[in-house]
């Protein structure tokens, strides 16, 4: 799988360029601004991108800037965003144009090199995931008239780990139960949000994330 | 030795198209002056006949519905008179929030800045008058003079005679010699109209314009707040040394000392040591979110991103109930006001939060005439209070130190809707408005 990286830190850069080449991934360009962030997705058209939000020359949002404009250019390319901090207007924005294959996720993340190695293939197969600090506080603005709100404690956990990018196997292995049982549970989550059940995985994240931003 | 400095007049750079310019605007001016006069008769006789009798109740609430209506008197006056002399005319008042009634008569009557408001009523219904009308009637004159000949024309004859005694204008010919008039008026109405109307605005200044008295009160209470905002400032620091020596430092010995042993372990139990280093991995993750809350207490990330705008967007985000943003700021606040006002902003939804037991809220943001205003309301139980001690009394402390100023108002059964308003200017002339709801 081809990857661009795009981190301003070389240390960072060099460190996820050597983790990821250590899974097996192709590391076709590894860039440290916005600009040539841009020309690399053109010239090497990378199967993903794993960007910084904070970026030279003014080391405010311009990664995150990069990435939108560069999926308005090539819809539904996969994006990985990295960040010392997470904001939830950011995840908003990113999951704005509905095309899915986007991450989001606090760089410590990158610490679990496992999980982290599967976030960037959930992405780059098209699926969505969101750091669970933003799908925490996602959770905790539910409405008490919302459907979110009709779920029950084991369906919202579940719901949680969705968003975070998990496949049924992963979230049953989280909540120590069966794999059928998180089959029922996803069945009525999707019932309950009235969403249809016979969607992909990446699809009913993307379609839950979209109706918790109201 | 000595130095002799002449006072340069403002308008000696002064282009002839601009001496028109700002002459018809002072004539202008002149006309405004006359008709406001009129209210000034009417507050003049109120006021002066409720003192009088303020001793008993009548005159009390006379004095309790018109004192006001002076003031918004005075202030058109201090904004017209300072735009004549340049300079900005501030209100001298006492504050006097949080008194009502008997209170506000109490406060008034202490209060230097109403009583020569009252004495500048006096003077703007007598001699400030007089000025305004002969600086009108200067500007009135040239025009009437110089369409005398016309108005001769057209009316029957006789009716328009003048009669200096030397001699008579009664023919059309004689009646141009009235252009002498209008010439003269002109020059009046260069030289000396501006003179007068500067002589009025002097005036309105001498009588409007903050005393030495409420100056000095005003020195005492920028020290105060200074005062109170470094001894808040050294608290911060104080905090955030506390924050970083207790998580992220004690954190980072804790990591040391664990790499320390799995180095040690490696040869000689492998297992253990690699039970060290997961460990090792948690330790750094706890010890970013530590970094992490301080750096947001400090100085958000998503404010030096995006500007205010943003981070009370992405704040509005994070609250647990809807809140909309209106935002219209053409520029961004110099940095420590947006850091303020920011933080104030976070501090009100936070309490709306924990005490209104709000549905929804709306927060608008915009600056207009020099003042960035940031209004926040919510549907919640209202009885809100700014007491001591109280976070909404810590907002205002820290807006004082930009002199900016906080209004609550919040009757019981809500509305709770809390007005921040700071002066300052913007910077960069670009134009970012947004809106949504959250």
């Amino acid at each position: 799988m081809r990857v661009v990286i795009a981190e301003d830190l070389a240390l960072l850069r060099d460190g996820l360029t050597r983790l990821l080449e250590a899974y097996e991934f192709e590391v076709v360009a590894a860039v440290d601004d916005a600009e040539k962030l841009i020309e690399a997705l053109r010239t090497y058209e990378p199967d993903i991108a794993v960007v910084d939000v904070r970026m030279p020359p003014t080391f405010t949002d311009e990664g995150l800037r990069a990435a939108i404009e560069a999926r308005a250019e090539r819809p539904g390319l996969p994006v990985l965003v990295l960040s010392q901090y997470v904001e939830q207007l950011y995840a908003r924005e990113l999951l704005s144009s509905g095309d899915g294959a986007v991450g989001y996720l606090l760089k410590d993340r990158v610490a679990d090199v496992v999980t982290f190695v599967e976030a960037v293939r959930t992405v780059a197969a098209g699926g969505t995931v969101l750091d669970p600090e933003v799908v925490a506080t996602l959770m905790a603005r539910a409405q008490p008239d919302s459907p979110i709100s009709r779920l029950t404690d084991r369906e919202r956990e579940v719901l949680e780990l969705m968003a975070q990018g998990r496949s049924n196997t992963a979230i049953a292995a989280a909540l120590f139960v069966t794999e059928k049982a998180i089959s029922k549970h996803t069945s009525n989550i999707f019932m309950k949000l009235d969403l249809p059940p016979d969607d992909d995985d990446n699809r009913r994240v993307l379609a839950v994330v979209a109706y918790l931003q109201g | 030795m000595s130095t002799t400095v002449e006072a340069a007049s403002p308008f000696a750079g002064e282009s002839f198209a601009e001496g028109v310019s700002r002459r018809l605007k002072l004539s202008g001016l002149s006309i405004a002056y006359v008709l406001l006069a009129v209210p000034a008769l009417v507050l003049l006789c109120v006021l002066t006949t409720a003192l009088g009798v303020a001793i008993v109740g009548v005159g009390m609430v006379l004095l309790l519905m018109f004192v006001p209506l002076n003031r918004h008197l005075a202030n058109v006056h201090r904004h017209l008179s300072g735009r004549i002399l340049g300079v900005k005319i501030e209100e001298p008042y006492m504050p006097t929030e949080a008194v009502s009634g008997f209170g506000l008569l109490r406060r008034w009557m202490n209060d230097p800045a109403r009583w020569r408001d009252w004495a500048w009523t006096w003077m703007s219904a007598t001699v400030g008058w007089a000025l305004s009308w002969i600086a009108f009637g200067i500007g009135l004159g040239v025009i009437w003079f110089a369409i005398y000949p016309f108005i001769f024309a057209i009316t029957p004859d006789g009716v328009f005679d003048v009669n200096y005694g030397l001699f008579k204008i009664d023919t059309q010919a004689e009646s141009f010699f009235e252009w002498t008039w209008s010439l003269l008026m002109l020059g009046l109405w260069w030289k000396v109209m501006p003179v007068l109307m500067r002589w009025r605005a002097e005036l309105d200044r001498s009588l409007l314009s903050p005393s030495r008295e409420t100056l000095e009160r005003r020195v005492a209470e920028v020290s105060a707040s200074r005062t109170e905002t470094i001894d808040h400032s050294a608290a911060e620091l104080r905090r955030i040394e506390r924050d970083l020596h207790d998580g992220a430092q004690a954190r980072l010995v804790a990591l040391g000392m664990n790499l320390g042993l799995a180095e040690e372990m490696l040869a000689t139990d492998p297992e253990g040591a690699a039970a060290l280093l997961a460990e090792a991995r948690g330790v750094t993750t706890s010890a970013l979110g530590d970094l992490r809350s301080v750096v947001r207490g400090i100085h958000p990330p998503v404010l030096a991103d995006r500007g205010l705008a943003g981070a009370i967007q992405a704040l509005a985000l994070d609250m647990s109930f809807p809140v909309s943003v209106l935002i219209t700021l053409p520029g961004r606040p110099p940095a420590p006001v947006e850091s303020a006002v920011y933080f104030a902003t976070n501090e009100l939804l936070a309490n709306i939060g924990k005490h209104a037991g709000a549905t929804r809220a709306v927060v608008e943001v915009s600056h207009v005439d020099g003042m960035l205003t940031v209004r926040v309301e919510d549907d919640g139980r209202g009885g809100a209070e700014a007491s001591n001690g109280s976070g909404l009394a810590g907002v205002a402390r820290r807006l004082s130190a930009f002199d900016g100023t906080m209004d609550v108002s919040s009757p019981a059964e809500g509305p709770t809707v809390i007005t921040l308003e700071v002066p300052c200017e913007l910077s960069s002339p670009k134009t970012s408005p947004s809106s949504g709801t959250a």
